[in-house]
């Protein structure tokens, strides 16, 4: 079978530098929303490639840089249909 | 309380200053110098342990030997996190080629206020940890010992400048030696907590995303190890993995520190194999008033019902059966206290023990203590409950490090294993018991009181 690898995207938050400003949930509302205190909170799932660009944004505009966007390889579904996952 | 210790002899046991440490004569044991000859000293030590086998001048191929014993001796480490202790070397001597090597810190911070366990090892048997210390530190090339004590802990760092200064001069000091003190609050003693307290940082924890980047300290790296889990170091290294694991259970090998308090009539620090039962380690120190439930692992840690207390006491058997190992902590809740009272007052003193960093903690944790404020004193609304378990949700994994994880598991727990209070106290019916004084060591560790 054939796996090829590809990258996905996730946001994360750095908790400590992370001081509620609240700019990641106005330009990302599918995947930040805020606890009761104004904090993010994540699904923690990858970011869909029409979203990208605004989860770049988000990292950019986040007055406390605490966003932040990381890429890690996974092996993505082999052509037979299986799970390329192991 | 009756006070038992003799003047100059060190009180392993904070609580009540009773020396209660129980253990077996056997050599391959932590307290078992102290059993023999109740004296601190390295003559006492070396008289019982004999030396400790660290490398001769020139011999290349010792680390290889010493980090192989440690792996086949299943050493995890007694710190909570029950890792691997020879993964944690590995890592370490991956990076010993690099100048300058890797700090070796001792930490015995022990921000747990239920454990007495650093504070006895290092009162009764401060070389076994020095020991583990100066074997480790040969293993990865460490230029440097650092012993980290408490600054509240006076008794505990002049015990350990006392076994320092006796070994100076000599080759159980071939790495230098030096205590120091960082400040005595819960979160200081976690790893990257006290690598930042080192490297001259505010001593809070950092923001770690990956846990297997070595943590650093300047331009080389450290490698932390709990105090209890270097002076089993010592012993693996004298008298090999098989006679290691000849305590204890498979998967969890090796003899542990527990320290037993809250309603029992000998509070104390016993040396116990690991996975004996929990019940079994809770009748060495007597309960009073029956045990309505069993606070395991710490502050951090679950309430167990008595239904668990035939469960090994060992990281895996407990974890399964809804409780936890921690640092070896057990609090014995006995029939006449109210759980949800204790499991607040928890609550609030891990509120004040944030190290103030990341917004879920500093704003969740007092929010969790007071809807549990509420419901003890039966002042809660009809939403209070549901509330709770909200915020609970809400403060779960959202800090730098397992500080709120460990509030939300151990106020999860509580309110299963005393389900039925919750319930009464939800309904505006609370119980008498919660205005007893509390069964809880203190803040400051220093009192412990008994139900009347």
């Amino acid at each position: 079978m054939t796996t090829t690898m590809t990258t996905t995207t996730t946001i994360r938050v750095d908790p400590i530098a992370c001081d509620a400003y609240g700019y990641c949930a106005e330009l990302l509302p599918e995947l930040v929303s805020l606890d009761e205190w104004g904090y993010p909170v994540l699904d923690g799932q990858p970011v869909a490639p029409r979203l990208l660009a605004l989860a770049r944004r988000a990292a950019k505009d986040c007055p406390r840089r605490a966003v932040l966007i990381e890429q890690s390889p996974v092996p993505s579904p082999g052509r037979d249909g299986t799970d390329g996952a192991r | 309380m009756t006070i038992t210790t003799s003047p100059g002899t060190p009180a392993p046991c904070d609580s009540t200053g009773a020396p209660a440490l129980r253990t077996e004569t056997t050599a391959c044991t932590l307290l078992g110098s102290w059993r023999a000859h109740h004296s601190a000293a390295l003559g006492a030590h070396l008289q019982f342990h004999g030396a400790p086998p660290l490398p001769e001048r020139g011999d290349r191929s010792w680390p290889d030997r010493f980090a192989a014993a440690v792996e086949a001796s299943g050493l995890t480490g007694r710190g909570g996190a029950a890792f691997p202790s020879s993964a944690k070397l590995a890592l370490a001597r991956t990076g010993a080629t690099r100048r300058p090597g890797p700090t070796m810190v001792v930490n015995a911070m022990e921000g747990e206020p239920a454990s007495g366990k650093d504070r006895a090892l290092l009162s009764c048997v401060p070389h076994l940890v020095l020991d583990g210390a100066q074997l480790a530190a040969a293993a990865v090339g460490a230029p440097r010992i650092m012993v980290c004590v408490p600054n509240d802990r006076d008794d505990t760092a002049r015990a350990v400048s006392v076994a320092i200064v006796e070994r100076l001069g000599t080759a159980l000091a071939a790495v230098p030696m030096t205590v120091v003190r960082p400040p005595g609050r819960y979160v200081a003693g976690e790893e990257s907590a006290l690598a930042s307290w080192l490297d001259g940082g505010p001593g809070a924890p950092r923001f770690r995303p990956r846990k297997d980047v070595a943590l650093t300290i300047g331009r080389g790296t450290a490698l932390v190890h709990n105090a209890e889990t270097l002076a089993h170091m010592a012993l693996v290294a004298r008298y090999g993995p098989d006679a290691f694991r000849a305590a204890g259970m498979a998967g969890s090998p090796g003899t542990t520190l527990v320290t037993v308090t809250g309603g029992v009539e000998h509070p104390g620090v016993y040396e116990v194999g690991s996975g004996t039962g929990l019940g079994d380690i809770l009748a060495r120190a007597r309960p009073v008033d029956g045990v309505q439930a069993v606070l395991t692992g710490g502050f951090g840690g679950c309430w167990v019902s008595p239904a668990a207390l035939g469960t090994p006491f060992a990281p895996g058997p407990m974890r399964a059966a809804g409780g936890a190992v921690g640092a070896g902590v057990l609090v014995v809740l006995p029939r006449t206290a109210c759980g949800v009272a204790e499991t607040a007052r928890v609550a609030r003193y891990m509120a004040g023990e944030s190290a103030g960093q990341c917004g879920p903690c500093v704003f969740g944790l007092p929010a969790v203590a007071e809807d549990l404020a509420l419901l003890v004193e039966g002042r809660a609304g009809p939403g209070t409950t549901a509330r709770l378990e909200g915020r609970l949700g809400a403060v779960d994994g959202r800090g730098a490090c397992r500080h709120p994880d460990g509030v939300v598991r151990m106020v999860r727990s509580g309110l299963s294993v005393f389900a039925a209070d919750v319930a009464a106290h939800a309904s505006g019916r609370p119980c008498a018991h919660r205005a007893r004084p509390s069964l809880l060591p203190s803040a400051t560790g220093a009192t412990l009181r008994r139900s009347a």
